[in-house]
């Protein structure tokens, strides 16, 4: 069974679990199978938090979180420095980390595939506040192509109508060509 | 087209809480009583919103101050007619526990969603299944689901089970807390034309009316009262039955099923067969497929339903099985062994079967259970199919470190 994991790294108040859940939401419009949950910490603004969604051709029947991940999404460079983003990840995974900063900035202790996106830069741009989680999974489309960037900008529009999802269309566009064009 | 694929174009990816909520909506229950409490607030949130959209025009929702009168406002609304409906988990189900027993011996049939969670102290707000399992006696059915979509099944084939006139009992229908009540998944919401066909209005049979007074939970002395608690026990009886009846009439107006009383997964020539509840029954599935794909006889029997318990399924899908294995979220402390575990050892007693039981106590206060840690039980169990038994029951993935 082909089964993608993705992990999210964020902090309480970034929208990890929004996040997770909208790729869940994207992925069954892609026609996959889908599961998204968190692990909820005691919920605090700032604190450290994870958020989980698979991926799948078949029903998803697992319910363990995810301790290899294929993909890591993480929201937040300072967490780099608390938690072990990396842990379990897959040596040709993909780590996605939002920050200005190249690739090679960032010692990881892992195999897996380091990519970076200044989210904080595009989302200041396009929506006028520093809320990265759409604009990471808009990036996320690009750099691992699990996903049509059209079901996430679908999912991101249904969730939030008018022009806060409209702004958070261009925004997920806006890092999908940078991703992309980045990796061509 | 497989049901599975029929199902697949009908699915929307929502939260647990909500396709449950939409269930009970779906299933036009007269009152809601229920007061918030993490991680059940879901569930209500999403009620409250409906009512205050005009989407539930015969339901009244009552706001009170605590759990034990959100279940007694549901005694008298019952009592008089009304479908009725509550959720709540841990604390407040523990606090509701005197009205619990009024409840059904009242033989009211109130239907209330359960979201598993760990009781205190320590306070923890996430899962095991200690909160209902500490209920097992106040009377009442109760129901595990496996995924959303069976909890929001349940829904309606509890108040079917529930209002049934041979029945008369309430029902809990047990869901793992956050696993199951957070997660994001696909899932097909109840239509409403399929749940008016499955569930017809409420019928009671006995009605708090002025015009007909009655007494409901009246006083009963020595001389009869032993007989109230036996007609509810052959009621627990009538409802084996029934709970099998609901699944497979839901099944054929819905197509769907996820077994009556119990459901077996590859125990048809099982060596070694896994019993468990909840939200666990998935990734034991996916671990047992992986040891079937090397030749390992393993099985999985799924206790649907703890209350009544399915002691002629249990031992029907047990009889030859070497080694049978428990797995509890929850633990009677002062025995060592979750209720999974005695009842199971309980019901094979006075029985020709003599396989080995073994109980582990997992996923307390909602640690994680990996696929290895279930690796690591099967291990164990095939050493006691060669080996023979060495402890009965024990704690699963202990930190050594903290103790």
């Amino acid at each position: 069974m082909d089964v993608k994991e993705i992990r999210i790294h964020g902090r309480g108040g970034q929208g990890s679990v929004t996040a997770a859940e909208l790729l869940a939401v994207a992925a069954f419009e892609d026609g996959k199978y889908s599961q998204a949950f968190p692990a909820f910490g005691v919920e605090r603004r700032g604190a450290p938090v994870q958020a989980f969604t698979r991926i799948s051709d078949s029903p998803i029947r697992l319910r363990s979180q995810i301790y290899e991940p294929d993909y890591v999404i993480v929201q937040d460079p300072t967490l780099l420095e608390v938690v072990e983003v990396a842990s379990g990840t897959k040596d040709d995974g993909i780590i996605l980390i939002n920050s200005e900063f190249p690739p090679d900035k960032f010692e990881l202790d892992t195999k897996a595939n380091i990519m970076t996106v200044d989210a904080t830069k595009i989302a200041l741009d396009i929506i006028g506040r520093p809320i990265v989680n759409t604009v990471l999974l808009g990036a996320f489309a690009g750099t691992t192509g699990e996903i049509n960037p059209e079901s996430i900008k679908d999912a991101v529009k249904e969730r939030f109508p008018g022009k806060v999802g409209e702004k958070n269309a261009v925004a997920i566009q806006k890092a999908y060509d940078i991703i992309t064009g980045a990796k061509a | 087209m497989t049901a599975q694929e029929v199902d697949k174009k009908k699915m929307v990816v929502v939260e647990g809480s909500y396709a449950v909520a939409h269930s009970v909506k779906i299933c036009k229950p007269n009152v809601i009583s229920a007061y918030p409490i993490t991680p059940q607030t879901h569930i209500v949130e999403n009620l409250s919103q409906f009512i205050a959209d005009g989407e539930m025009p015969d339901c009244e929702y009552h706001n009170v101050e605590s759990e034990f009168s959100a279940l007694s406002a549901l005694v008298g609304a019952s009592a008089v007619g009304a479908r009725t409906y509550s959720a709540t988990t841990s604390q407040g189900l523990e606090l509701m526990h005197e009205v619990l027993f009024n409840v059904s011996g009242m033989r009211l049939p109130i239907v209330m969603t359960i979201i598993n969670r760990a009781v205190s102290a320590p306070i923890n707000i996430w899962n095991d299944h200690q909160d209902s399992i500490s209920q097992r006696d106040t009377g009442w059915i109760q129901l595990y689901a496996e995924d959303t979509q069976e909890a929001a099944d349940m829904t309606a084939q509890a108040h079917k089970i529930a209002e049934d006139k041979d029945v008369l009992l309430p029902v809990m229908i047990c869901m793992d807390g956050y696993i199951l009540s957070h997660v994001y998944e696909p899932v097909v919401l109840l239509e409403q034309d399929l749940v008016d066909e499955y569930l017809p209005g409420y019928a009671p049979v006995f009605v708090l009316d002025p015009k007909n007074p009655m007494t409901f939970g009246a006083f009963a002395a020595p001389s009869t009262y032993t007989e109230f608690r036996y007609l509810q026990e052959q009621a627990m009886g009538v409802a084996l039955k029934k709970i099998e009846d609901a699944a497979n009439k839901f099944n054929e107006i819905f197509g769907r099923y996820y077994g009556g009383l119990i459901d077996e997964y590859e125990t048809e020539d099982a060596e070694i067969i896994i019993m468990a509840m909840g939200s666990i029954i998935g990734t034991i599935k996916d671990v047992i497929d992986a040891r079937r794909s090397k030749g390992e006889k393993i099985g999985l029997l799924k206790v649907r339903s703890f209350r009544p318990f399915p002691v002629e399924a249990t031992r029907k899908a047990l009889k030859n099985a070497k080694v049978i294995v428990t797995l509890d979220k929850n633990i009677s402390i002062g025995l060592n062994e979750g209720a999974l575990c005695t009842e199971t050892k309980a019901c094979l007693h006075n029985t020709n079967i003599d396989a080995p039981v073994i109980g582990y106590t997992v996923g307390l206060g909602g640690r994680d259970i990996p696929i290895h840690t279930i690796e690591n039980i099967i291990d164990q169990a095939k050493e006691v199919m060669s080996s023979g038994i060495t402890v009965e029951s024990q704690f699963t993935d202990l930190r050594e470190d903290l103790i």
